[in-house]
């Protein structure tokens, strides 16, 4: 269902004409308002003037995370703090947190890009939504909260983690839409194996997962696991939080927001835009965004626009699932790596489950490439031979995929850390 | 008529042999045979106990994963030539033996010797033939 026609499904002028307008008016007002944004415009030569359009934007300068983080706490803020109803963070793991400061005004925004989120995958007010986002500073608890409240669902704010309490309101609440990153969506189906439950007759319809990269074999597994239909969802903390871009019915690529972000995609090396389909860095600049605006945002993620109409009836823009990130692109002996490669390519392979484990070291000056992968029952032979011939299949496939060389290596059932969060799938052991 | 062998999937590290011997011990299990192959990142340990499906159940509980083969055990005569002649016969019928180990425990004055063959059912009738006797579950449990 389109929950806001008159903005989803824009005619391409109407939209065109939304955009530029809401951009000249942001342009305007960070100049005014946000010292960080008129001292680098002034360095580029550039006045809120010469910005008349989106066909203007390429000129305007990009916002990297770490001018966002030495702005912390509330340097780019662009209304006074009194304004602010709801402030989030980022992690912080890497540096200083990024801080996204809200006023009423983008609570609303959040809760309208989430609205038409949740209504994609066929959500509405009679679902039950078990929200197993992590529910405080970060985005993903809220951001989904204030979504299914707008659709008029009932949500069970579980929060993430706590894996025995996610069965037993499963069970008991007969949740319909369960919200959690893709690898506990796995995890859960496990547990809920494991208690003897069968997940896929337990009257899930819907699952939107995010917060990290996912394939089409992983949603497979977790469809064909939990009985229900997997939606993948984007959104960052630096922008708003979920709600940036999500999937339709069609579950072909992520219907952006853009009458409220608009995307770009350049080339990381150059920043160059590059033209629609042509993979690159995801740019996003906010069009409404009040309390902290940004203009060109360098989101670090790897994919592509397309513009083809969909089916769906909406006429935003697509992108296509993470394809990666600029910096958790893996560059072994050279040539770039991205986990989700790896992974489509394990998961691809009948009997394995997704559990494994990618090993980046460098002996002798030389790169090497490891992929543990776990032993699961149908995997398993008595015979040696079986064994080492799987170890070889997969390998010959990722390097069909990759053309490097790797190795893979069998473990025990188990012996990869089971992730409640983001899932730790890359180990780079290499000290250069 | 077959034998059931289990088998069990062992990362190459310190003490996870150890760790399956000790899970088995706890639990009464005896090991009648027992063999181990493996590489430099796995090993495949394979063996003959009196209840094989309660030994599964065990392993599975503990988090391994294994699983239950069909394998033939011959009697082989307790002399220099006794493993020759069983091998002749398999060979003269085409048949491949995947792999083979001894039993811990001897059969009268007969050694004992566990093969996996894929086909089990003419491999017992060309033993048979030539007088080679093979053993069955029911009385491996006896052994």
């Amino acid at each position: 269902m389109i929950w806001n026609p008159d903005y989803e499904s824009l005619p391409p002028d109407g939209l065109k004409r939304l955009q530029d307008e809401r951009l000249g008016t942001l342009v305007d007002m960070l100049y005014r308002r946000v010292a960080f944004f008129r001292t680098k415009m002034d360095a580029s030569g550039i006045k809120p003037g010469d910005i008349r359009g989106i066909g203007d934007l390429a000129r305007l300068p990009f916002t990297t995370k770490d001018e966002l983080r030495s702005g912390y706490p509330f340097e780019l803020l662009a209304v006074d703090l009194r304004e602010i109803v709801e402030i989030h963070t980022s992690s912080g793991t890497t540096g200083k947190p990024v801080v996204d400061a809200y006023t009423a005004g983008d609570l609303d925004t959040w809760a309208e890009a989430m609205a038409r989120t949740l209504s994609a995958g066929g959500a509405t007010r009679h679902d039950i939504v078990q929200n197993a986002y992590g529910y405080g500073l970060f985005t993903g608890g809220l951001g989904v909260h204030y979504g299914a409240r707008r659709i008029g669902a009932t949500v069970l704010p579980i929060s993430g983690g706590n894996t025995k309490r996610q069965v037993e309101l499963l069970r008991d609440f007969g949740t319909t839409v369960l919200t959690c990153t893709p690898s506990y969506a796995l995890y859960l189906a496990e547990a809920l194996r494991e208690e003897g439950m069968k997940p896929r007759d337990m009257g899930l319809r819907a699952g939107f997962f995010g917060a990290e990269p996912w394939s089409d074999t992983m949603r497979s597994e977790i469809q064909a696991s939990l009985g229900l239909a997997a939606y993948d969802i984007y959104g960052l903390t630096e922008i708003i939080g979920p709600g940036v871009a999500f999937e339709c019915e069609r579950q072909d690529g992520l219907h952006v927001n853009e009458d409220l972000f608009y995307p770009e995609i350049v080339d990381p090396e150059t920043g160059r835009v590059l033209p629609d389909g042509q993979k690159g860095e995801l740019v996003i600049t906010t069009l409404t965004k009040q309390g902290t605006p940004i203009l060109r945002y360098r989101t670090r993620d790897i994919t592509y626009l397309d513009r083809t109409p969909c089916p769906c009836g909406r006429t935003t823009v697509r992108m296509h699932r993470l394809l990666g990130r600029t910096d958790d692109m893996l560059i072994v002996r050279g040539v770039n790596v991205f986990p989700s490669q790896i992974e489509e390519v394990i998961l691809a392979i009948e009997g394995v489950e997704p559990h494994y484990q990618i090993i980046v070291d460098r002996r002798n000056q030389l790169d090497s490439l490891e992929v543990q992968v776990e032993m699961t029952e149908g995997l398993f032979s008595d015979e040696i031979r079986d064994l080492e011939r799987t170890e070889k299949l997969i390998e010959s496939r990722l390097y069909g995929t990759l053309n490097i060389h790797s190795r893979v290596k069998l473990v025990e059932p188990k012996t990869i850390a089971r992730s409640e969060g983001k899932a730790k799938r890359i180990l780079d052991k290499r000290q250069i | 008529m077959s034998v059931n062998q289990v088998s069990i999937f062992l990362e190459n590290s310190k003490g996870r042999l150890a760790e399956v011997t000790r899970i088995l011990a706890k639990e009464g299990i005896d090991l009648r045979a027992l063999s181990l192959a493996d590489t430099s990142d796995f090993g495949v340990l394979r063996i003959i106990v009196a209840d094989p499906d309660r030994c599964l159940g065990v392993l599975k509980e503990n988090g391994f994963v294994a699983r239950t083969t069909e394998v033939v055990a011959v009697e082989v005569e307790d002399r220099p030539g006794g493993m020759s002649r069983v091998l002749d016969v398999l060979d003269e019928a085409g048949l491949n033996v995947e792999y083979m180990y001894a039993f811990v425990a001897k059969a009268r004055e007969h050694a004992v010797v566990v093969c996996k063959i894929d086909e089990r059912e003419r491999a017992r009738e060309v033993l048979k033939a030539k007088g080679i006797r093979t053993i069955s579950a029911a009385e491996l449990r006896g052994l």
